[in-house]
C-alpha cells in the first residue's frame, strides 16, 4: 500500500466516524418525525391530558420544562459565569483557585441521581421548598452549574492576555477591563455554555422525581410553589408506567419531537446571540 | 534638559529570581532613550516599572523609587490608572482590540471623560461626538496613519496589516495625550518597511513626548535615540549618549556586546 493510499484510507475512516453521528441524529429524528408528526396538533398542544395521560394534550409538560429551563437561566448563568470570572482574572493559580477548579470538576463528574438526592434534602426537606418547581429548578441549576463554569472559563481564558495588557495600559481599572472586553469578547464561548446547560436540563428525568414533578395534573402551576410535569418525565411514565403501553407509542413520540423542537428553539436563540457577537468582534 | 523619569534602586523580584537589580537612571525629556541588551536581561521589566504593568504579575515585587514629575509612582497614595493615562505603553506584538478603528482610538479618551473646572468646581464629563471624530483623527494622524484608514475607520483594526496596528496601537495611546511613551520592542514582529515606518515616527513623537524603547536591535537603537542603556543580567551597566556608547563604550561588557562577541 503505498501512501497515497493509506492517506485515502485515513481519509476515509475518519469521515466514516463524522457520518455515523450524522447518521445517529437522522435515524433518531426520522423515528419521533414519522412516528410523532401526525399526533401533534393545537390540541396535543394546548391541551391538558386526560384519561391517565392516555389521551389529550401535553401543555402542562411543555410549560412545566419551559418554566424550568428558565430558572436554570435565570439562577446558573450569572452564577457561573461570575464563577468563570472569579477563576480566571482573580485566582488563576492560587491554591484557592486550584481547589476551587478541582471542585468543579468533580461536581461534573456527579450522576444527576445524586443531585436529586441533594435537592430532595436540601431545597425540598431543609428549605421548606417542597415538591416544587423551585426545588427542581435549583436543584437542575447546580447540576448545570460546571458545565456552565467550564464553559465561560475557557471562553474568558482564550482572551488573549495581550488585550488585557492594552486595556490596562490604558488606564482601564480591572473590573473595566473585564466589562469592555473580556466578558464581551467572551460572549459566544458563554453562550455555548449556556446551550449545553439548558438542553442538558431540559432533558433531565432522574433529579426531577425526587424534586417535584408530577405525572398528571390538569393544571398549570401557578407559583414556583406547585408540583409540575415535565416533558422527559411525561416521555418515561408513558413508556414504562402507562395503564395501555401500545395505545400512547405515537404521542410518546410526538412528546419527545416537542420536547427536541423545544430545546432546540430556547438553543436557536443562543445560537443566533452567539452569531452575531461573533461577527460583532472579529480577531 | 530636564529629567522625566529619574529611577533609584530599583530592584525587582519574581518570586525569589533577582530580575532587576537596583538600576539607578535618569531619562530626559523629549528625547528618545534605548534600552539594548541581551535576551532576559531585565529591559522590558525596567519600563514595565515605569508604568507599573508589573503590578498585573502576582508574584513580583517592585521595590525602589521611580520619580516623574516628583512623585514617586510607587507610593502608596498614587493613583495606578492615574500613572497609566500619563505614561503610554505600546506592545512587542501589535494588540489592536477586536473593534473598529475608530472604536480603538476612541475608547480611552471614553474611558476618562473630559475632567473640566466649571464655577471653581472639577467635574467629569463624556466627550461630545464632534470632540471624539477630532481626537480620533488627530491621534491617528499624529500616529501616520490617518490617510489609510480615514475612509475605513467603521472596518476592525485586526483587518490592517501588522504595521498599520502597531501605528493603531500608537494612535491608541496617543488618544488621551500621555507625557511619555513606553515601547517594548514594538517592531520585532514587523518586516522592515513597516519598522522603518515606525521609527521614523518615534523620532517625530519625540517633539511632543518622552519616547523609552526597548529594542534588541543595536541598529535600531543607534538610528533613532539620543541615549541608550545598556542592560545585562538584571544591571544597568552603562548609560550616555547613543554615540558614546556605539563609539567609545566606558565599559568591557558593553562592548563586547555591541560588537557582537556577546549576548
Amino acid at each position: 500500500m503505498n501512501r497515497k493510499h493509506k492517506e485515502m484510507l485515513y481519509f476515509t475512516a475518519f469521515r466514516a466516524c463524522a457520518l455515523l453521528v450524522v447518521l445517529a441524529l437522522v435515524i433518531l429524528v426520522g423515528y419521533m418525525v414519522t412516528g410523532g408528526l401526525g399526533k401533534i396538533s393545537l390540541e396535543f398542544l394546548t391541551e391538558m391530558p386526560r384519561r391517565a395521560n392516555t389521551e389529550g394534550g401535553i401543555l402542562p409538560a411543555i410549560m412545566g420544562t419551559f418554566y424550568l429551563m428558565v430558572i436554570v437561566l435565570v439562577v446558573s448563568v450569572p452564577i457561573g459565569v461570575m464563577s468563570a470570572i472569579y477563576l480566571v482574572e482573580y485566582e488563576q493559580s492560587s491554591w484557592m483557585g486550584r481547589m476551587f477548579k478541582l471542585a468543579v470538576y468533580n461536581l461534573a463528574g456527579v450522576p444527576s441521581i445524586v443531585y436529586g438526592l441533594l435537592g430532595l434534602s436540601i431545597f425540598v426537606g431543609y428549605l421548606g421548598f417542597g415538591f416544587s418547581l423551585i426545588s427542581a429548578g435549583l436543584t437542575l441549576s447546580i447540576m448545570t452549574l460546571p458545565l456552565m463554569i467550564t464553559a465561560s472559563r475557557e471562553a474568558i481564558s482564550a482572551v488573549p492576555q495581550s488585550v488585557r495588557d492594552a486595556s490596562t495600559a490604558l488606564g482601564a481599572t480591572k473590573w473595566q477591563t473585564i466589562w469592555h472586553h473580556v466578558l464581551p469578547y467572551a460572549l459566544p464561548g458563554i453562550f455555548t455554555g449556556i446551550i449545553l446547560s439548558v438542553s442538558r436540563a431540559a432533558g433531565e428525568t432522574a433529579p426531577l422525581m425526587l424534586t417535584g414533578v408530577a405525572m398528571s395534573l390538569q393544571t398549570l402551576p401557578d407559583s414556583f410553589f406547585d408540583s409540575f410535569m415535565a416533558l422527559p418525565y411525561h416521555l418515561f411514565y408513558m413508556a414504562t408506567q402507562s395503564s395501555d403501553l401500545l395505545a400512547t407509542r405515537p404521542l410518546q413520540y410526538a412528546t419527545a419531537l416537542v420536547l427536541l423542537l423545544l430545546v432546540l428553539g430556547m438553543n436557536m436563540v443562543a445560537i443566533v446571540m452567539r452569531k452575531r457577537y461573533r461577527d460583532k468582534y472579529k480577531w | 534638559m530636564t529629567t522625566a523619569i529619574h529611577a533609584e534602586d530599583l530592584n525587582v523580584y519574581f518570586d525569589k529570581n533577582h530580575a532587576l537589580k537596583g538600576v539607578t537612571m535618569d531619562i530626559n525629556k523629549n528625547e528618545v532613550t534605548a534600552v539594548i541588551g541581551p535576551s532576559g536581561c531585565g529591559k522590558s521589566t525596567f519600563i514595565r516599572c515605569i508604568n507599573r504593568m508589573n503590578d498585573l504579575i502576582t508574584n513580583c515585587t517592585v521595590n525602589g523609587k521611580v520619580m516623574v514629575d516628583g512623585t514617586d509612582i510607587n507610593d502608596d497614595d498614587v493613583d495606578v490608572v492615574d500613572v497609566r493615562r500619563r505614561i503610554g505603553m505600546v506592545f512587542q506584538k501589535p494588540n489592536p482590540f477586536p473593534k473598529s478603528i475608530y472604536e480603538n482610538v476612541a475608547y480611552a479618551p471614553r474611558l476618562h471623560g473630559i475632567v473640566e473646572t466649571v464655577d471653581g468646581k472639577v467635574k467629569r464629563r463624556k466627550h461630545t461626538k464632534q470632540e471624539l471624530d477630532a481626537i480620533v483623527e488627530r491621534s491617528l494622524r499624529r500616529a501616520a496613519l490617518w490617510e489609510e484608514v480615514k475612509d475605513r475607520l467603521d472596518k476592525g483594526g485586526m483587518t490592517l496589516s501588522g504595521g498599520q496596528q502597531q501605528r493603531l496601537c500608537i494612535a491608541r495611546t496617543l488618544s488621551i495625550d500621555p507625557e511619555i511613551i513606553l515601547f517594548d520592542e514594538p517592531c520585532s514582529a514587523l518586516d522592515p518597511i513597516a519598522t522603518s515606518k515606525i521609527e521614523d515616527l518615534l523620532v517625530d513623537l519625540k517633539k511632543d513626548y518622552t519616547v523609552v524603547i526597548v529594542t534588541h536591535s543595536m541598529q535600531q537603537a543607534a538610528r533613532i535615540s539620543d541615549r541608550t542603556a545598556f542592560f545585562y543580567m538584571g544591571e544597568m551597566v552603562e548609560m550616555g549618549d547613543t554615540k558614546q556608547i556605539f563609539e567609545k563604550p566606558a565599559r568591557e561588557l558593553t562592548e563586547q556586546y555591541i560588537t557582537g562577541r556577546m549576548g
